[in-house]
């Protein structure tokens, strides 16, 4: 009997198995932010055990609520920043340089397939794009990943997803994990990984398969995986050229890291998405998932644009390629968040900034804020919400706030019309990016 | 180890998750403490007040509890408020670890269990002790008194002994 990838990373990683239902981990990235790792932070120090297991290995970043609203995230940001400097901890992305932790991390290369990493924050899930298997955990796993680097899991069951067809134009990565995830129910992959396979996902960018595995939590997933490919290393390739001779090389280490034909599934499916509409959620769980065409019409308050499911460049053209001359509706206000610097950088360059400010948008600093209702756009009591993000619990964004999950383009149709309404409605074709 | 008996509150839902045991607007505060006052503010559940937290020391509820954010703030609200036990039918990964590594419990039973002590229990004053070696549970009313077995893996049960992950993982690794 074959391998599925993540029984191979476990394999590769094992250090102990204490107990039959205990896989002890050797970690390769340890990632940090300011809201879950403060309290690792001062546990340890009260433990007097202020030491962390490898400084190059622990990437830490402030990003949930980006630049310090009051005195207390004041104090958090000031607990990771001092704490970084004094373990050596060359990697801390301070306020400007600063983004979405599940968006910059990638970015600068820090997520390699075959990887294992852990982090305080339970979309952790979206480093699995790169072949690697990536869960989030509570601040006691993070506590001991920062201090011995080891973290303990269940064995990987797998759930198998092969999609084929072909996405229609105007339909996205956000639509097919929607819908992906009403047919799983929100605990349908609990304690398990799902792997993303088939030519459709075959043929996503990194970004479009960080969205993909980012929302694989809100099924219960432990991680999303797709297989690395030539389109994995074209991603990383900047940051991997000197470890290989060409790109053709990288592409066979890596090719390791996918799961064997014969593999054992604890499910498989196979869905032809070739005829799926743009979807959007109602109501407060994930899998509350309907077609745009079924919600058309839907009075919102607020559009917002970011997060680490949707925060990214092509996400932000996309967006742009239908804002483009438009303004939005005079019923609505709405918010876009590039998800790093270099996204911001990019879309700045690219004309993108100015299209959404033309647009009539705010456009803030990279940062989660207003997606768990932190900071940057938190909802009134009764208020609607039209969000590329990934969570639509009641209060999420804001007590008594309601939030509407779409895809980027839905999200900019809806500015413009005030209502949750079809992107074909202002572009014809805007299909070229999937 | 922490104590793991008491009365019972019934929360009868599915499916609730870690926004609503402690709203994220919370997770600035760098005390445990400080969440206590805060434990289930954001519920969505018809009927129920805070104010039945009182002198609660074990929960019993559906599917998929603790779904959501993996924020140990859930967990530790919870402990603030003196509850260490969660019984349900199922539930959330990253929840579930997090209980365990703070050497609580979060106890699974099968469905019809769960609706059997929905239906004989959930409205009168009940209290419940975990009896660990023996890996059951005693749920006692002013009527009946009964005891039920559950399942436990051996890594949970030493992280329950030890009282959590940190101080195992420090020993071993």
């Amino acid at each position: 009997m074959g391998k599925t990838i993540a029984e191979k990373i476990f394999d590769a990683h094992r250090v102990d198995e204490p107990f039959p239902d205990a896989h002890v981990l050797r970690l390769d990235r340890v990632f940090c932010h300011e809201i879950t790792t403060p309290i690792a932070i001062t546990d340890l120090i009260e433990r007097g055990m202020d030491r962390v297991f490898d400084p190059t290995k622990i990437k830490a970043v402030i990003d949930h609520v980006t630049p310090a609203k009051d005195s207390k995230t004041a104090e958090q940001e000031k607990i990771l920043r001092d704490w970084s400097r004094r373990h050596g901890i060359k990697d801390f992305f301070d306020v400007g340089r600063n983004g979405v932790c599940h968006a910059i991390f990638p970015e600068k290369g820090f997520v390699r397939p075959g990887f294992t990493i852990i982090m305080g924050d339970s979309h952790t899930c979206t480093h699995g794009a790169f072949g690697a298997f990536a869960a989030g955990t509570g601040t006691t796993d993070l506590e001991v990943g920062i201090l011995k680097g080891v973290c303990a899991f269940h064995f990987p069951k797998t759930i198998k997803m092969i999609i084929t067809g072909e996405l229609k134009p105007g339909v996205y990565a956000k639509d097919l994990i929607l819908f992906i995830i009403k047919e799983l129910t929100v605990n349908g992959a609990t304690n398990m990984v799902i792997e993303f396979t088939g030519p459709v996902v075959d043929a996503m960018s990194m970004e479009s398969r960080m969205t993909l595995c980012n929302m694989a939590i809100e099924a219960g997933g432990t991680c999303g995986i797709c297989y690395p490919d030539m389109t994995t290393v074209d991603y990383l390739w900047d940051h991997i050229k000197d470890e290989f001779s060409s790109k053709e090389d990288a592409l066979s280490e890596y090719s390791k890291w996918v799961s064997d034909f014969d593999a054992e599934y604890e499910q498989i499916y196979e869905f032809d998405i070739s005829d799926l509409e743009p979807m959007v959620t109602f109501g407060y769980k994930p899998d509350q998932v309907k077609t745009v065409a079924e919600m058309h019409g839907t009075k919102v308050d607020q559009i917002y644009i970011g997060s680490c499911t949707n925060g990214r460049i092509e996400d932000l053209r996309i967006a742009a390629s239908i804002l483009k001359d438009k303004k939005i509706s005079v019923a609505v206000r709405a918010i876009v968040s590039p998800a790093s610097p270099d996204v911001y950088g990019k879309a700045l360059k690219e004309g993108i900034i100015e299209i959404f400010h033309e647009a009539g948008f705010c456009v803030t600093n990279p940062t989660c804020g207003a997606c768990l209702g932190m900071s940057n756009g938190v909802l009134a009591d009764g208020e609607v919400c039209a969000a590329t993000t990934n969570r639509n619990f009641n209060g999420r964004m804001g007590k008594g706030g309601t939030v509407h999950l779409m895809s980027p383009a839905t999200a900019a149709a809806t500015a413009i019309a005030g209502t949750i309404t079809n992107s074909n409605l202002f572009k014809a074709s805007i299909g070229e990016k999937k | 180890m922490k104590t793991f008996s008491g009365s019972v509150l019934f929360l009868d839902r599915s499916d609730i998750n870690t926004d609503e045991i402690i709203p994220a607007k919370y997770l600035t505060e760098i005390t445990k403490e400080a969440l206590k006052p805060f434990l289930l503010e954001d519920l969505f559940l018809d009927g129920f007040s805070t104010s039945d937290l009182l002198n609660k020391a074990i929960i019993v509820t559906r599917e998929n509890f603790g779904c959501g954010s993996s924020r140990e703030h859930a967990p530790w609200a919870l402990e603030v408020n003196e509850i260490n036990v969660v019984v349900a039918e199922s539930f959330a990964r990253i929840f579930r670890q997090n209980m365990y590594n703070c050497g609580m419990f979060a106890i699974e039973l099968p469905k019809e269990t769960i609706d059997y002590l929905f239906r004989n229990y959930a409205n009168k004053k009940v209290t419940i002790s975990i009896n660990v070696d023996n890996s059951a549970i005693l749920i006692e009313s002013d009527q009946a008194s009964e005891k039920i077995a559950f399942k436990i893996g051996e890594f949970d049960k030493t992280l329950v002994k030890e009282g959590g992950w940190v101080g195992y993982a420090d020993k071993n690794y």
